[in-house]
């Protein structure tokens, strides 16, 4: 038998996804693709696998129960920290795992953020539209199931890398730009965006997240009359009962609701990793500070495969990987130190 | 430039964040402001300036996706603008490769149960109304709010009726639905405050066809009344792969 992994049983939100379709707006389609791109980086420098290829199984809020067919499977954890183990033996997030012939993974709830990926080595999927991940709201792929079987490919190498991972699943501060109706709010309301404590909504999607908050809305008289235009990732509508709504990577390619700001692209992530409840404040920057932020994400992304380092296992060690956690936010830093894992 | 169908303050540029610029022709849709962006975007497409790394129409407007590292805001601001001045784009013929799709289509009964409410709100007979919209080739005016979703136009004034202020249940793969002299044809089931009037053999987004997406913005489609048992024929077809509209290149 071919290597594969067996979906025993799957959460509500798992889904293929890749770096997604960017390039098809002309034809309707959002870009979709994975909710947290770095994780899905991470995932790939874990593993040791070429980044611009990397496809994993996104689970949003909780995960599954996954077994390993005909070999062996190399498989890493990344993203939002899930509890996470191997028949028992508790796993540590951000890290490489071999998951041995037959062998049960079984994933569950969140701890914080939203969306945990499951990168295997050797996962495919067949192409549509240049792509391999679900793009759920355009109707291209869908959910994974129990009994979807995934082809992989025997493990590599027997893992045991780690990753530090920077916290980006608690909400918190969120840079704006102006966007194309900024300016037909008035000052108060711009003034008050920036600061009103939000709270991001429990039914956020890969469509987008609402923002809850107390207060009167964020209305403009821009409400009136918008005839529909080109909508994209991070732009900040106010809908229909004056609440901000940040629009995620499967938006629809067009609304009419007028748009008060956009989320610069470095920050985009924090909102949808944010777990429902999490606070949520907007900031308005300067251009040259959302450009300087892009750049640093992007040289951060680029150097993931030399940030992947082997697990830390011996005693006279766990004092280094706490002080690295004070500075890193390494996030289980502290089960790898009282809890058994592999 | 300055064609008497441009409105007052258009073109005009907005910044979409740190990666997008939109040119805006104007905010309320004509055939005129639409015939602008595809032209633009045509002559933004032949550019194909270093850094743009993609670009769409909507009813009135052009966007630009460019790396802002590679290519500057003020750069392309300054290369956009310049374009602009070189033409008085609300004038400028509609762009080459364009074409025109006769697409067999069923209106009235099942297919369309809200023809004959339509044609009543546009003052016409359903046979009328059907006549009307069948001899006008409508223009793919944008793509978009779900994937391969033409919004068609304009049809004659009379057809200038408002949206249903509640949602139809559901709308099939394949729906017609008409409001504000515009039509769009649904490539999923939907719901659908438009006006559902017919039903056309078309799959304008078939993710394995070798077409995924058949049409394009400014493309022009009539659709041919044909009988239900011939529509559902074609629609045999369409739900098997196969193309069953024709087409032929405008000029």
């Amino acid at each position: 038998m071919s290597a594969a992994l067996q979906i025993l049983s799957a959460g509500p939100g798992l889904s293929l996804q890749d770096a997604g379709r960017p390039g098809l707006l002309s034809k309707g389609l959002s870009r979709g693709g994975a909710m947290d791109p770095q994780a899905l980086a991470e995932g790939a420098a874990l593993l040791r696998s070429d980044p611009d290829r990397a496809l994993a199984i996104e689970m949003a809020g909780a995960g599954g129960t996954f077994r390993a067919e005909g070999a062996d499977l190399l498989i890493a954890l990344t993203g939002a920290p899930m509890t996470a183990e191997i028949e028992g033996v508790r796993l540590h997030w951000s890290g490489s795992h071999v998951l041995p012939r037959g062998a049960t993974l079984k994933i569950g709830g969140a701890l914080k953020g939203s969306y945990g990926y499951l990168s295997i080595a050797g996962l495919d999927a067949a192409e549509i539209l240049g792509a391999r991940s679900a793009h759920i709201s355009g109707g291209i792929g869908g959910r994974l199931q129990a009994g979807d079987r995934l082809t992989c490919r025997p493990a590599p190498d027997a893992g045991g890398m780690m990753i530090a991972a920077d916290d980006r699943f608690s909400g918190g501060e969120i840079r704006i730009l102006p966007s194309v109706q900024t300016d037909q709010f008035d000052t108060d309301t711009l003034a008050r965006l920036e600061t009103t404590a939000f709270q991001k909504d429990a039914r956020a999607s890969r469509m987008g997240a609402r923002m809850g908050h107390e207060g009167p809305g964020f209305s403009s008289d821009a409400h009136l009359a918008i005839l529909s235009e080109i909508i994209v990732p991070g732009d900040v509508q106010v809908i229909g009962d004056g609440s901000p709504f940040v629009l995620l990577n499967e938006c629809q390619s067009m609304g009419g609701y007028p748009r008060i700001a956009t989320v610069i692209s470095a920050d985009l992530t924090k909102v949808a990793q944010a777990a429902p409840g999490s606070p949520i404040r907007f900031r308005f920057v300067t251009l040259d500070v959302a450009l300087s932020a892009r750049t640093s994400l992007v040289k951060h992304l680029k150097s993931l495969p030399s940030r992947v380092q082997p697990r830390v296992r011996h005693p006279g060690d766990i004092s280094d990987l706490l002080s690295y956690q004070l500075v890193g936010g390494v996030i289980s830093a502290h089960h790898d130190a009282h809890e058994e894992e592999i | 430039m300055g064609g008497k169908e441009q409105q007052s303050g258009f073109p005009r540029l907005h910044r979409m964040g740190e990666a997008g610029l939109l040119v805006e022709f104007g905010d309320r849709l004509s055939m005129a402001v639409n015939a602008a962006t595809l032209a633009f975007r045509a002559a933004v497409e032949a550019a194909a300036w270093d850094g743009v790394e993609e670009s769409a129409t909507s009813l009135k407007s052009v966007f630009l996706r460019f790396d802002p590292v590679r290519l500057s805001h003020d750069a392309l601001e300054t290369a956009l603008s310049d374009l602009l001045k070189s033409s008085d784009w609300y004038g400028v013929p509609l762009p080459h490769g364009r074409k025109l799709w006769r697409v067999p289509t069923v209106f009235g009964g099942d297919h369309g149960p809200q023809l004959e409410e339509a044609a009543s709100m546009a003052g016409l007979s359903p046979d009328d109304a059907v006549a009307q919209i069948a001899q006008t080739p409508v223009r793919v005016l944008t793509i978009g709010f779900s994937p391969g979703m033409p919004y068609l136009g304009q049809l004659p004034e009379m057809f200038d009726i408002p949206r249903k202020t509640e949602l139809n249940p559901h709308v099939p793969a394949g729906g017609l639905a008409l409001a504000i002299r515009q039509l769009v044809l649904f490539p999923v089931g939907t719901q659908t405050g438009w006006r559902w009037i017919g039903r056309a053999a078309i799959d304008v987004f078939g993710q394995q066809a070798e077409q995924p997406f058949p049409l394009t913005a400014g493309d022009e489609i009539l659709f041919q009344p044909v009988t239900a048992s011939a529509f559902e024929d074609a629609w045999a077809g369409v739900e098997a792969g196969r193309m069953m509209a024709s087409c032929e290149a405008l000029p």
